[in-house]
């Protein structure tokens, strides 16, 4: 007999002579203590990742590339990874040529086994997209492709998150079932509130634990 | 690094590693401060009593709704994740995991592990496993890496280090990684995370636990908030998740209140940093992500517990640790006390399934059953009530039939007699009057000597006369005053 086979039988037989229990999930539970007006979304997502050392900034939809240069500006950093394969990337590289931008714009177009090392430490900076945002706990959905990798979001010391204003929901069940998301899950679906942080010594919270040190994210006001 | 790791032995009974824990004062400050600070998070996390006690109710019938159809939702995960090109194995014991963790592992001729944080692979002790055959598992969580590299077992499940104050984390990270000692918490950090980068891009491959399996999707969703779980799960080339049978859910939908439950329970944060929903290996057009995503499920003992409908009911734990904040035993003998993997009340009602309760004879007992725990548990786990059922398992007699792993641990035959003798002795008049007249003549032939009672007290002395003496003597003359007022 093999563990699974036993396994199984033995759960069988703890229920034996039982029903399964009815499906009683109750989604006014997870919804109607968290509903906003529609103008007050953007604050609370705002005060939730501030209060967790987030940059926020909200701005008109087509200044985000000039934003991002002065970002890294502002920081002194000179690369930044894009996804080249994207609407977004191409805007920024169109960006960056007429511009005439100094910091070095490294595309994500190769697998990560070619160029692991460059990844790990050389990199300082990365901007990608989100699917939207969730006002209820101060969290953006990321929906990581082949065209926008994984690691993306999670190497360099700094974060930028692109987030269209009209893509903020009330909470996490409304995004679910609005997108659908039990029909398809993609290899990877993050949610992130904020750069990475610890509080293992002592309860002192820390950030820049093992993933981005600084989180910004550009709310492009798109309506 | 490839030995078995020293782990430093405390006394061999809980008795007497709560003894040692309770000397301790920096020990116990340390959890105090601790269990305070998370006791007021999560109060503050849940500000609207009728919101929490919904989504408590909601949780524990999502997760009774899991339990009551679990080996049907086991088979549809290892279904859908086999679909989306995971590989599912299935180990009754923590060995069998083991070597289905070293196979995989051997198969890649890997001999660097990273693992996020896992309590299965706690269970499994799988770092020691694989050190055995020169293979480095190194803990990648801020919390288990000081632990591990102290050469100790976490003391909270949350909180791995939380035993330790920040100069006896610098004193470690000086000793052990030559650095120079400094008090401050965000340099000891950052050489947490120089140190553990490289280790994330070396590694062969990536371990983690999971906090919920998506039967209807095939997903495994991990919380966390430093990062490292993500790094485990996405930087090496193959990725080993383990986890105990009991984690399946039946929807994605299903995750919305339990993941809510678990992050404000456990830190009081009304989300974890990150959210990882994983559904399968690097996709051929991918660019990163491992190429190999294992699944381990493993029984160790769950399956003895599901048995029984009433212990069935420990399955219902997400592991966010509240309990143990809560417990006012727990706070006071720290987490190693308990000489397990899993430690304060939740500890003392899954352990007995999983070692038996020969090893662990004490834990139903440590407890003063004040039920904090129970009003706190997310998923409504009822601990107290379990607590009374083992301490009745405990004591059963091999012919009453222990329901429980290794019950009867504590049966006594003499404690037995003696339980019968009271009890005979308090039925009938007779006896207890001449009992009664044999104490009160004889008390002083009571031994000096009773046990735990006179390590702490003086040997009670029964009194010259007996409480229904003095009654009856009182009686008397009040009746004696009233008829000679009246003359």
């Amino acid at each position: 007999m093999s563990a699974r086979s036993n396994i199984l039988n033995k759960l069988r037989a703890g229920l034996a002579g039982t029903t399964p229990r009815p499906d009683e999930f109750d989604e006014g539970l997870v919804t109607r203590p968290w509903q906003y007006a529609p103008e007050d979304r953007i604050t609370r997502l705002r005060s939730l990742m501030e209060a967790v050392q987030t940059e926020v900034h909200q701005l008109p939809a087509a200044q985000w590339p000039e934003k991002v240069l002065a970002l890294l500006q502002e920081r002194g950093l000179n690369n930044l990874l894009y996804a080249p394969g994207t609407a977004h990337g191409q805007v920024l590289v169109n960006y960056w040529q007429q511009a005439g931008a100094k910091p070095e714009l490294l595309a994500y177009d190769r697998p990560v086994d070619d160029w692991k090392e460059e990844l790990f430490w050389r990199v300082q900076a990365s901007v990608t997209s989100t699917v939207g945002g969730i006002a209820a706990t101060g969290s953006l959905a990321l929906w990581p492709d082949r065209h926008e990798p994984r690691l993306m979001s999670l190497l360099p010391p700094l974060h930028i998150a692109l987030l269209n204003a009209s893509e903020i929901e009330d909470n996490l069940y409304t995004m679910m079932q609005k997108q659908n998301w039990s029909a398809g899950m993609p290899t990877n679906l993050l949610l992130v509130s904020g750069p990475s942080k610890t509080a293992d010594i002592e309860q002192v919270l820390a950030y820049g634990a093992h993933g981005p040190k600084e989180l910004v994210v550009l709310i492009l006001e798109d309506r | 690094m490839n030995q078995r790791i020293p782990v430093t032995e405390l006394s061999d009974t809980f008795r007497g590693r709560a003894k040692e824990a309770l000397a301790d004062d920096q020990l116990r400050t340390n959890f105090r401060v601790a269990m305070d600070s998370l006791m007021q998070k999560r109060a503050d996390a849940f500000p609207d009593e009728e919101e929490r006690e919904g989504l408590r109710e909601l949780g524990n019938r999502i997760k009774a709704r899991a339990l009551s159809r679990l080996p049907d939702l086991l088979e549809q995960l290892e279904a859908k994740l086999t679909e989306n090109g995971v590989n599912v194995h299935w180990a009754e014991t923590t060995a069998e995991a083991n070597r289905i963790v070293h196979s995989i592992i051997e198969s890649k001729q890997g001999s660097q592990v990273v693992k996020g944080k896992s309590m299965v692979s706690e269970e499994m002790e799988m770092n020691d496993y694989l050190a055995e055959r020169d293979i480095e598992c190194l803990e990648s969580d801020m919390g288990e890496y000081i632990v591990q590299l102290d050469g100790e077992k976490p003391s909270h499940i949350i909180m791995p280090a939380i035993h330790k104050n920040r100069y006896q984390v610098s004193k470690l990270f000086h000793d052990k990684l030559g650095v120079e000692e400094t008090d401050d918490v965000n340099k000891l950090i950052r050489i947490g995370r120089e140190t553990l980068r490289q280790k994330f891009m070396e590694a062969d491959v990536g371990v983690s636990g999971v906090n919920f399996a998506i039967a209807e999707t095939g997903t495994l969703l991990l919380v966390e908030n430093e990062g490292n779980g993500r790094m485990s799960t996405t930087a090496p080339p193959v990725h080993v998740a383990v986890t105990g049978i009991e984690k399946v859910v039946e929807n994605l939908r299903d995750v919305v209140p339990l993941v809510s439950l678990l992050t404000r329970s456990a830190l009081g944060q009304p989300i974890t940093t990150y959210v990882n929903m994983i559904s399968g290996p690097r996709k051929p057009d991918e660019l990163d992500g491992p190429e190999e995503v294992h699944l381990v499920l493993l029984d160790n003992g769950r399956t003895g517990a599901f048995a029984d409908a009433q212990m069935r009911q420990t399955l219902n734990c997400i592991r966010c640790g509240a309990c143990m904040n809560h417990c006012p035993v727990y706070t006071r003998v720290g987490g190693h006390t308990y000489g397990e993997v899993y430690p304060g009340p939740i500890g003392k009602i899954v352990t007995p399934h999983m070692v038996g309760l020969k090893q662990v004879p004490d834990h139903p007992s440590a407890s003063s059953l004040c039920g904090a725990c129970g009003d706190v548990c997310p998923v409504k786990i009822p601990i107290p009530e379990l607590l009374q059922r083992l301490r009745q398992e405990n004591v059963k007699s091999p012919a009453e039939q222990p329901k429980v792993k290794d019950g009867g641990a504590k049966y006594s035959a003499r404690e037995r007699a003696v339980w019968r003798f009271w009890r005979t002795l308090n039925t009938r008049p007779g006896l207890y009057r001449l009992f009664l007249w044999g104490a009160t003549r004889f008390g002083k032939l009571t031994p000096k000597n009773l046990g735990p009672w006179t390590e702490n007290h003086t040997a009670p002395v029964p009194a010259r006369r007996s409480l229904h003496d003095l009654a009856k003597a009182h009686l008397a003359r009040a009746e004696s005053q009233h008829t000679g007022g009246q003359s």
